[in-house]
């Protein structure tokens, strides 16, 4: 696709960020390239939205190196703020304005004439199905609407990277589902997008590549239908209530088994012959298979224990 | 915590002005009731009720009318109000609230320009209310012009200052409620005890020193003798005060903002 190679948009070198005792970001370091949806994942707490808030500023780093656009942060950062779009976490629209004034204000502080914001505020509304909601004060929007907008907002100055912390957390299934669409599209027209989630299937459906990370630091890197395949394997074979016979055969045919009390787990490398042995030869009910998923090598990765 | 460098500021500092100006006007015509009935009320309740009973008042060589004497107070009290309040209660939702300090730290905004844009904001809505209440007053003939014009730097000065304090408040406060504390133990004494509704004189002499460490007190003293025109050398001791306050206040405020949200 390129001629000249990837371009690298932003480097992170080894991260690190402590809150008192807590180590929130511990050693961090990854690499997206110009077009692709870099994911980070990890479950609550594993410091997404620290590593997020490094980025513009927000939180300063204990140590590390962060160059966006082959900028040193510390040095450019306002350059590199003028070509990031920024979609945290919670909420932050204005609620004294309107949804499309929401837009047109922010775009304010980009430096964007009035004129060129309000053809792009319209534009924006368009794209995110808002139009008929322009007026409306933000603070009677619901959850995905305000999405939406906080989306929206993030692409008022047509950046060149697009960050996303968690942006479907909360949402019903349409709006997730109108979101991941319109994120796609992006995609499509070569935007770079980094994202954090741990929505196994957002990552799945979305991300060139990501990294999974927990307690702080990088678990695993790559493409996810590959790691999937490499960390996981085909198909995940699930026996719910499993009794002695059951765990007798598996244990014969050395499978790999993860034991969760009443219900196992076994990480099949090729075809269904076990599958088909088991359920012909020892039982049927309760045996399903199904093709390994990200939630498997996530759950594996970062262990099932719950986290806050 | 480090004391802001002019180097992190430009004019963007304007836009976060801009955007409470804004919002301002989307509403002004609420906005502007209170400074325009306020004197009124205030004027008619002691001019009608108290005046009667007080008589005159004595100030420098001449004797002026209880209402003459409390009407540059009021015009000091709404500088303090205007963006002393703005800057606690309305600042403290944006940033806890609201996030719109976080939504705009996203842009190439930086936390410096956002809260000195605040205060500036803050200090406008004291020059806004100093002036309509300037000219509500001067319906009645209570200034004498031109002295009153300056008023309006005055309302600059006295606004830049409440704004810096009402920031230090919200750097510091764990949470909104406890804004309570700073307005119990100083606005409303400084509303009651800066020479506002009675003169500095009829206090006990420790009291009046008390008094004069008191930025109100310096307001007020400059407004009155603007307002009325009566001019002393004590004035430019007073305007040194607020100086010098703002200058260290300012600063002092938004490096502790900063220790508060970035760490
Ligand atoms: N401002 C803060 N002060 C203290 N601890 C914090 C702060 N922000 C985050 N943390 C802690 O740092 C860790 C990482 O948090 P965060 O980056 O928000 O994780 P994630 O976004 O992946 O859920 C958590 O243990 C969280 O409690
Ligand atoms: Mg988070």
């Amino acid at each position: 696709m390129n001629d000249t190679g990837p371009v690298t948009i932003l480097q992170a070198n080894d991260l690190r960020k402590a809150y008192g005792r807590i180590q929130a970001v511990d050693g961090l370091s990854f690499a997206v390239q110009k077009g692709e949806c870099f994911g980070l994942l990890g479950p609550n707490g594993a410091g997404k939205t620290t590593t997020i808030q490094m980025l513009y500023g927000y939180t300063p780093r204990d140590s590390g190196e962060l160059r966006l656009f082959d900028l040193d942060i510390d040095r450019d950062i306002r350059t590199i703020k003028r070509r990031i779009g920024i979609c945290q976490q919670e909420d932050s629209l204005d609620p004294d304005l309107s949804v499309r004034l929401n837009l047109v204000g922010y775009a304010r502080y980009f430096s964007i004439s009035r004129a060129e914001a309000a053809r792009r505020a319209d534009e924006l509304l368009k794209f995110f199905a808002l139009e008929g909601r322009a007026d409306d004060n933000v603070r009677i929007l619901s959850g995905g609407l305000k999405r939406r907008l906080m989306l929206a907002r993030a692409l008022v100055n047509r950046p060149d990277l697009l960050i996303l912390d968690e942006p479907t957390t909360g949402l019903d299934p349409q709006s997730r589902q109108l979101l991941w669409e319109r994120l796609a599209e992006l995609k499509e027209q070569g935007l770079t997008i980094l994202l954090t989630t741990h929505y196994m299937e957002e990552a799945a459906r979305l991300c060139d590549r990501l990294v999974i990370v927990d307690h702080g630091h990088i678990l695993v890197e790559g493409n996810p239908a590959a790691l999937v395949r490499e960390r996981v394997g085909h198909s995940v074979l699930e026996i719910a209530e499993p009794d002695d016979a059951v765990r007798a055969f598996l244990q014969a045919e050395q499978c790999k088994v993860e034991d969760l009390g009443k219900r196992l787990l076994v990480h099949l490398d090729d075809g269904d012959d076990l599958f088909l042995r088991l359920t012909r030869e020892v039982r049927a009910e309760g045996c399903t298979l199904r093709p390994a998923s990200l939630e498997d090598l996530f759950l594996k990765l970062t262990g099932r224990e719950l986290r806050e | 915590m480090n004391w802001p460098s002019p180097s992190r500021f430009s004019f963007r500092v304007f836009r976060v002005w801009q955007r409470n100006f804004e919002i301002y006007r989307q509403n002004w015509k609420i906005s502007f009731l209170p400074p325009l009935v306020e004197p009124m009320l205030y004027i008619l309740a002691f001019g009608l009720g108290l005046a009667v009973m007080v008589g005159e008042i004595p100030l420098g060589e001449r004797l002026v009318p209880y209402t003459t004497f409390i009407a540059p107070a009021l015009v000091s009290v709404a500088i303090m109000y205007n963006s002393f309040f703005e800057t606690t209660y309305n600042s403290f939702v944006r940033m806890y609230y609201q996030k719109t300090f976080d939504a705009l730290l996203a842009t190439p905004l930086n936390l410096e320009e956002i809260i000195l844009g605040e205060i500036l904001w803050a200090a406008t809505k004291s020059v806004i209310a100093a002036t309509l209440m300037g000219v509500v007053i001067s319906l009645f003939g209570l200034f004498e012009f031109p002295g009153a014009l300056l008023l309006v730097p005055l309302a600059v000065l006295g606004g830049l200052l409440f704004a810096s304090i009402g920031m230090i408040c919200t750097a510091l406060v764990p949470g909104i409620e406890m804004f309570n504390l700073p307005i119990f133990l100083g606005i409303t004494p400084m509303f009651l005890f800066s020479g506002t509704f009675f003169p500095l004189q009829n206090l006990p002499g420790w009291a009046q020193g008390v008094a004069q460490l008191l930025p109100l007190t310096h307001l007020v003293a400059l407004v009155r003798g603007c307002a009325l025109q009566l001019w002393s050398g004590w004035y430019w001791l007073s305007l040194l005060y607020l100086a010098v306050a703002v200058a260290i206040l300012l600063p002092l405020a938004i490096a502790l903002m900063v220790r508060r949200i970035i760490h």
